[in-house]
């Protein structure tokens, strides 16, 4: 299955030479490897509806990282779409995008790549080998709105789509983490045998709700479908009607047999599913442009189908793969036909358009085949689809449901009424369209999927086949006839209540699209985090390096300063000193460090630095450290001349004017306690200490014998560790380069005798 | 095992507080003092966490018993106390230079930073929210 998968994107990378003799051909290559997985997965069909075919692969194995895949009765239901649909859907973009259109061997690569990411994504058996596909899709999905990036409104919708779904996907990554660490696993096979319960359970799956969600539209995030619509119309279909919308309710389908009993799992589905299924049936009523209509209807159906996946129960989830096959199966040939429409009409805007059904009576026919499974009138595939959802609400006395759905249902036959009105009657006062006929790649994929419809309708059975393998056999069963009951009532009146509300629609129309506007809030939301940026930034980034430098040390006060104190386990036997000569020695220091924060004068804070220096050269004598002693007399010396050969050339009292009692009382406190602090921390982790450290007993049996030296400290510096001493030989050299430049640039600049650097210069700077 | 006992807790404390305060400062040679008086304080806590005073780590030359200070801290305090030496000659090359060329040795304050702090703030946020609803034609209609 890997390899499948591989090869999808293996040809997606090599498409473009394909492209570059023809577009054509190159989407008809294009279309072979999802047709040979979707032939693939027919060969399977036996062993997929008996439990499954897996196969896995190490990814990471010292990690516990696999990609592991797994062909069951769900991964089938969507490779139908996947695969088949989209392998449908290729062809016609063979007819739908111009020979020369410049666009085309990028979207001809793009939808290839995602059907490879989309088919690993419905057979992934791992939540990261999901997790990973899922964004992938994601991405594909943006670089397929936005195009080549010149369209504002492109990149808009792009941007948007990504935003939305890939807050949702972190989310649920989150969420995926909390999950499979309470259950013990990632294998999503292994978690659904033996679901977690409790502790950080329901957190997670409102995280992976959020995630699925944020996929498939659902209430409030469900803008980005509708403004996604500036895509070329083959990508809309595709990905956006057919199989990456569906991929949140996929991923709810796949999780529902573990946790739809949990009320924190079916009480937001349903109420969010319903709730989207009833506004974006409302909104599509009153969209004028066909493929916007279809857009937030696909919205309404997507809340459907959240509904059915996430209810639990049998007869929902049965009424839940028969739904999800059939949308996709009436969906994208409506998609197409629109797609159809706009190439031969130059238009889709139903206010234009005008007899259509006349000059284009094949386009009609298919239009209105697939729009009656839509609308769910029998013998097609969404009526069997609908009379079951209808059932399972009504057979287990969650009657509100089912009234939400029938309503949802009516407006699903009010839109469908007003696509097939809007997109082919003939409308007074409009003048008829003039068309030029479509070829046959634009008509015949249409014609496939909206057959299929009909033939699953018919042969529901395989569609039941498919079903019991992900529910389970027994209980309620698909049928065209069912008998006379409450059901059929419901699709009767769901039938008659669209038509009636299509042929009254002149009163809608004063009570507009309603109030409720989730774009404003997207818009809302990313203005606020613009200006919230703004603000902040304005707040810490002051170009002030006093207070950049605080806020680190305030940092290092709070985060270990605290962690620190709550550790607690401050030595109650610390003595007030070791060897009594500690005490004048670090007195000097101390009334040395203070002193310097005093002085005026630079000369008078380097020789107070020299003292502090010395003393703590004298405390390393104390210590039992010579050679240290030795050295940082030496160093210390050196910094001396150093420093009086610089003081020489730069005024004697420090310039800065004297600062404000209110700048530096902050500035003391911060210094103090931040010294306190790492005096503090230093004391209780040297108090951690249970002994001396084992590493030096060797470097003192070693030293003789290793290096042959009876100086344990020169052997160390010399021999040991004599890598560190070449670099930080490297270091001094690096530095002395850097302070000869310096002074050499300066000197340079006094021989020159221009400008700066002059002595007539520095005459003037001194004042 | 105590090593730091509290007079030289007390000596790091204070002169950890004293390099603090000076890298506050805007002068940068203050700074450039602050930083050598931190190196102190650092290579003083270096040695005084690897153990209580003892003697000095030469074979042959302890006692059987006596306690013998930590060589490895000394060996790295040592290096350290060299890489410091080398950073303030550079630092205080830079401070002259900086001196030489603009005529102080203040650390002045980002210009560009204080741009944007001082930044009003975007009314309708990034991006004007009115357009883009309308059915538009596609890409490749163009």
């Amino acid at each position: 299955m890997l390899a499948l998968v591989v090869a999808h994107l293996a040809i997606a990378v090599l498409l473009p030479l394909v492209s570059a003799r023809s577009t054509r051909a190159a989407f008809l290559v294009a279309a072979l490897p999802p047709a040979a997985a979707f032939g693939w997965a027919l060969t399977q069909i036996g062993h997929a509806l008996d439990g499954g075919v897996a196969s896995t692969t190490a990814w990471a194995p010292a990690l516990g990282l696999e990609l592991s895949f797994r062909l069951d009765a769900l991964a089938l239901a969507m490779i139908v779409l996947v695969s088949g649909v989209g392998a449908v859907i290729i062809v016609y973009c063979a007819g739908y995008f111009e020979r020369r259109a410049e666009e085309a061997p990028r979207s001809a690569a793009l939808l290839l790549a995602f059907a490879g990411a989309m088919l690993g994504l419905v057979l992934a058996d791992d939540l990261f080998t999901l997790y990973v596909f899922w964004e992938l899709t994601s991405v594909t999905s943006f670089l397929l709105v936005g195009q080549s990036g010149e369209g504002r409104a492109s990149r808009r919708a792009a941007v948007q789509a990504l935003l939305v779904t890939v807050f949702g996907g972190l989310a649920m990554l989150l969420g995926f983490v909390l999950l499979g660490e309470a259950a013990g696993t990632y294998r999503i096979s292994e978690i659904l045998a033996d679901p977690p319960a409790g502790g950080l359970v329901p957190l997670a799956l409102v995280l992976i709700l959020l995630g699925a969600f944020t996929k498939s539209a659902q209430l409030p995030f469900h803008p980005w479908l509708p403004a996604a619509m500036v895509a070329p119309t083959p990508v809309s279909a595709y990905l956006h009607a057919a199989s990456m919308v569906k991929a949140g309710v996929y991923l709810v389908a796949r999780l529902s047999p573990g946790f739809a009993d949990l009320a924190v799992w079916w009480v937001p589905c349903v109420v969010f599913g319903a709730a989207t299924m009833l506004l974006g049936g409302w909104r599509a009523l009153h969209e004028t442009d066909l493929k916007r209509l279809l857009a937030f209807g696909t919205v309404s159906q997507l809340g459907f189908l959240m509904a059915l996946m996430g209810a639990g129960g049998r007869t929902a989830a049965l009424a839940g793969v028969t739904m999800l096959l059939a949308h996709g199966l009436f969906k994208a040939p409506l998609f197409l036909v629109v797609g159809t429409v706009d190439r031969s009409a130059g238009t889709r805007d139903v206010r234009k358009l005008s007899g259509l059904r006349k000059v284009l009576p094949g386009t009609a026919i298919t239009a209105a085949l697939a729009a009656a499974s839509m609308a769910g009138i029998p013998p097609l595939l969404g009526f069997v689809g609908k009379e079951a959802a209808f059932a399972a609400f009504l057979d287990d006395g969650r009657w509100p449901v089912a009234l939400a759905l029938l309503a949802g249902s009516v407006l699903t036959v009010a839109y469908t009424a007003r696509f097939l009105w809007g997109a082919f009657a003939s409308k007074p006062g409009v003048e008829p369209s003039t068309v030029r006929a479509p070829g046959l790649l634009l008509t015949v994929p249409s014609w496939v999927c909206a057959l299929a419809g009909l033939a699953l309708g018919i042969g529901y059975p395989l569609v039941e086949a498919i079903g019991e393998g992900y529910v389970g056999p027994g209980g309620y069963h698909l049928a065209l006839w069912h008998g006379l009951g409450l059901p059929l009532l419901f699709s009767a009146v769901a039938l008659a209540g669209g038509l009636l509300l299509h042929r009254f629609r002149a009163v809608l129309r004063p009570l507009g699209a309603g109030p409720f506007d989730a774009q404003r809030g997207y818009e809302g939301v990313i203005a606020g985090i613009g200006r919230a940026a703004v603000v902040v930034t304005g707040r810490l980034q002051l170009g002030s390096l006093p207070f950049y430098l605080g806020a680190i040390l305030v940092t290092v006060i709070v985060l270990p300063g605290t962690a620190a104190l709550l550790a607690g386990g401050w030595p109650t036997d610390q003595p007030l000193f070791h060897v009594i000569m500690q005490v004048p020695l670090g007195l000097a220091v101390i009334v040395a460090a203070l002193a310097v924060v005093k002085a005026r004068r630079r000369f008078t804070a380097v020789l107070l630095v020299g003292v502090i220096g010395y003393g703590v050269g004298g405390l390393f004598i104390v210590d039992g450290a010579p050679d240290l002693a030795l050295a940082q007399f030496l160093v210390e010396t050196l910094s001396l001349v150093v420093f009086v050969f610089v003081l020489r050339r730069l005024p004697a009292n420090f310039t800065e004017e004297s600062p404000r009692r209110r700048v530096i009382v902050p500035k003391a406190v911060v210094a103090a306690l931040g010294g306190i602090t790492v005096a503090g921390i230093g004391v209780l982790l040297s108090a951690a200490r249970s002994g001396p450290a084992a590493a030096s007993a060797q470097f003192f049996e070693l030293a003789p014998s290793g290096a042959g030296a009876d100086n344990v400290i020169s052997a160390i510096i010399v021999d040991f560790r004599a890598l560190d001493t070449v670099g930080e030989i490297g270091v001094l050299f690096i530095a002395a380069a850097g302070v000869a430049s310096l002074v050499l640039a300066t000197r340079h600049d006094r021989r020159s005798k221009t400008g700066q650097g002059t002595p007539e210069h520095e005459e003037e700077v001194r004042g | 095992m105590i090593t730091i006992n509290l007079a030289m807790a007390l000596v790091v404390a204070v002169l950890y507080s004293v390099g603090f305060y000076l890298l506050l400062q805007r002068s940068l040679m203050r700074v450039l003092i602050g930083v050598v008086v931190l190196g102190h304080g650092t290579n003083l806590l270096l040695q005084l966490v690897g153990g209580p005073p003892g003697r000095a780590p030469i074979v042959g030359e302890v006692p059987a018993g006596a306690l013998v200070a930590d060589p490895l801290p000394q060996a790295l305090a040592l290096t350290a106390v060299v890489i410091t030496f080398a950073l303030t000659t550079f630092l205080l090359a830079l401070g002259y230079r900086s001196f030489v060329l603009v005529g102080h040795d203040e650390v002045q304050d980002d210009v560009e930073d204080r741009r944007i702090a001082s930044q009003e703030v975007p009314a309708g946020g990034l991006d004007d929210p009115a357009d883009d609803l309308a059915p538009t034609s596609e890409g490749s209609d163009k």
